[in-house]
This record gives structure tokens, sequence and C-alpha cells, in this order.
């Protein structure tokens, strides 16, 4: 290779490594603000901070969503299986909000360590499976993992 | 190898051979997306949580892989442009960029048509949506960069710059979903291991991929032939084709 070129290739590396360091140094130090939400364990940590607007996710407990009879209010709770937190909202849900399945809730801790919540989202997960196939699953006991329920 | 490297920055041969790919290319893909559109929306069975809603992951996922990998081929043409000088490379790199703006909008505005029935928002700040966004600023970026220099060589130079450090940015956009908590769902077609989406709702998307890369191709090939004729319009080889054409 012609030197001058050669020069020039090392000018492109360079280039690559030092921005991929610098944006890599930046989002390490950022990582934390990265994430979009807390999962249940940081919030009973008290890594969440109180009265500020926070997100919340995770799974939706089974058997936690209780709707109230005279208003749009929900109660229910999400977990990652290792703290679940309390989440109250009031408004309409999302169509694919459902217990099982994930949830980011935004709003604020009250005292109680009860969210608050002025939004809730459905998190959709990477399963993409028609429905027949999915009531085949059940009736094996299996899930689409494979792993017996 | 090199004398086809040396090919590839001559005009008039690039311009013959793209000419003929285009040829067989155009119809290829016209098929390939034809059959795949209507594959995956008529005749896939529904998901069994979004119901119809899913089928947008017809375009949406192919028209974001393609973006990705677009970058790549603009970087790569930019990285060239910078060490061999090649015109050429330059002329790819500026033909890579309002493609790759323009499926990058499309993977945007398909995902938050997607995301309000789905989540229940059009637009959320998390790591994917957001590196998103700074791929689709890269692109215009590039494209105004280019536009800002009246001296070709200069704005080839300042561009290819931008485009390889906009690389690292690419990584990121894939592999956001893993590294940190975002409301996007990780990806579903998994090149180790067993994909998450079931085989009948896979091979229409593989289709819709492959037949969206073709369609990349095409574009990027026709940018070039068309950019290629407007720099080389006073030399011999432009005016016998125009000659050619005319007569």
């Amino acid at each position: 290779m012609h030197p001058v070129r050669k020069q020039r290739l090392y000018l492109v590396l360079f280039i690559i490594v030092f921005s991929s360091a610098a944006v890599g140094l930046v989002t390490y130090a950022m990582r934390g603000n990265i994430n979009l939400f807390y999962a249940p364990a940081e919030v009973a940590e008290g890594k969440a901070p109180a009265g500020q607007p926070i997100r919340v996710g995770g799974m939706v407990v089974e058997g936690s969503v209780k709707r109230a009879d005279d208003s749009l209010e929900t109660r229910f709770e999400v977990t990652d299986y290792k703290a679940s937190v309390a989440v109250v909202y009031v408004g309409i849900l999302p169509d694919l909000f459902d217990e099982g399945q994930g949830a980011v809730a935004s709003g604020k801790l009250d005292s109680n360590g009860v969210l608050q919540a002025s939004e809730v989202l459905a998190k959709h997960d990477e399963n993409y499976m028609p429905p027949e196939i999915m009531d085949a699953l059940e009736q094996s006991g299996y899930d689409h993992k494979g792993v017996k329920q | 190898m090199w004398t086809f490297f040396h090919k590839l920055g001559s005009p008039p041969w690039l311009y013959g051979i793209s000419g003929t790919i285009l040829r067989y290319l155009v119809p290829l893909t016209l098929i390939g997306l034809a059959v795949g559109v209507t594959w995956g929306l008529l005749f896939t069975a529904p998901d069994f949580r979004q119901g119809n809603s899913y089928r947008i992951i017809y375009i949406h996922v192919p028209a974001a892989v393609v973006a990705l990998a677009g970058y790549y081929v603009m970087a790569t043409a930019g990285a060239v442009s910078l060490i061999w000088k090649m015109k050429m490379a330059d002329i790819a790199m500026k033909a890579c960029a309002p493609i790759g703006a323009a499926l990058t909008f499309v993977a945007l505005v398909t995902g938050a048509v997607w995301g309000k029935p789905t989540w229940g928002t059009w637009w959320v700040w998390d790591a994917r949506i957001t590196s998103m966004l700074i791929l689709l600023f890269l692109y215009l970026g590039v494209i105004a960069l280019y536009e800002a220099y009246d001296n070709k060589e200069a704005a080839a130079k300042a561009c290819a710059v931008l485009s390889l450090v906009g690389t690292v940015n690419i990584p990121i956009i894939y592999k956001s979903v893993d590294w940190w908590y975002s409301l996007h769902q990780p990806a579903s077609i998994k090149f180790t291991g067993e994909s998450t989406i079931h085989a009948s709702m896979l091979y229409p998307l593989l289709l819709m991929i492959i037949s969206f890369y073709a369609l990349f191709t095409c574009a990027l090939l026709m940018n070039m032939r068309g950019e290629m004729l407007a720099r080389e319009r006073r030399t011999k080889w432009v005016r016998k084709l125009a000659e050619d054409k005319a007569r």
C-alpha cells in the first residue's frame, strides 16, 4: 500500500476507535439515565427518588389487578420476581395491558411507596405466534420456550 | 482483485455494469416486495396477543434493518473515499444518505403507528427509539453537510468523517434493547438460537428483509448513475451515450 494511503487508513481507524471510545465512556457514565424505567427491585432498594417523576417497569402480578366499581381507578402490582411495587392509575389502560404481561408505569412514588401513575404503557415481548399455536401450547402445558408450566 | 477495485473507479464501466444489474434486479425486487407484502398481510395468521396490528412488522423491521446496514455501506464508501480519493466512492456515499434517511423515517413512523395501539403511546424516549432518531439526524446531517460545500472534494472529506464517526451509533441501536431497560422489545429474529417469532410469520418477514436489501441496492445504483452522468456530462462517454440515445 502507498504510504500516503496507509497514513489515511490509520486516520480512518483513529476516527472510528476514538469516537467509539468517547461515546462508550459517555453512555457508560450515563447508564442509569439511559434506562427507561426502574426495576421494582431498585425501587425496593431505595434507588428511585420519591416524589419525583419516575417510571417503573416489570411484569403485572397475576391476580393483582383490581378495578374500582365507580371510577376508572385501577390498582395493580408490577414485579421483577425479586420485589414488587404497587401502582394506582386513573385512566384508560392500553389494550395489551394484562396480568402476567409487561407494563411500564410513570408517576411519582408517594410516602407509602405506592406509585401514583399518570401513564401506564403496555410492554410487548418479542414472542410472535398465531393464536392456534398458543392454544396448542396451553393444552400441552408448555410455554413457547418449551418450559413446563 | 485490485483490477476489479480499479474498474469500480471507472465511471463508464460502472455505468454499464450497473445498467445490466438493474435490468434484472428491479423486476426481481418488485416481485419480492409484492409476494412478501401479500404473504405477510393476507396469508399469515394474526398474532395471539396483538391481533392484526403486528403485521406492520413486515414494513417496520425490513426498513429498520436496511437503514442500519445502509449506514455501514455509506461509512465504508466514506472510508474508501478518504483513503483512496476515489470519486465513485464519494458518489456512493452521497447516494446512500437520502435512501437511508427515507428508510429510517419509515421505521420511525411505522413504529409510532404500531406503538399507539400496542404500548398506548406514539413516542417514548427509550434507548432504541432515541438512537434511531439520532440515525435519522446523521443521515440528514450528511446530506446537509455535502450541500454546504461548493468544493465537491472538501464536501466528500467532511461527509466521510461524519459518517465514520456516526458508525458508533449502529451497534448502540442494535444492542440498545439488551443493554438498557427499554419499552421496545428485544429482537425476535436471532442469529444464534431459536427465533421467538413463529416460522409461518418469519418466512414472509425474511423475504421482505431480502427484498428491502434489493430495493436499497436498486435505489443506490440508480442514484449513483444519475450523479455519474451529472458529473461527467462533459466527457466523451456521456456524450456518446446521449448521442446513442437520441438516435
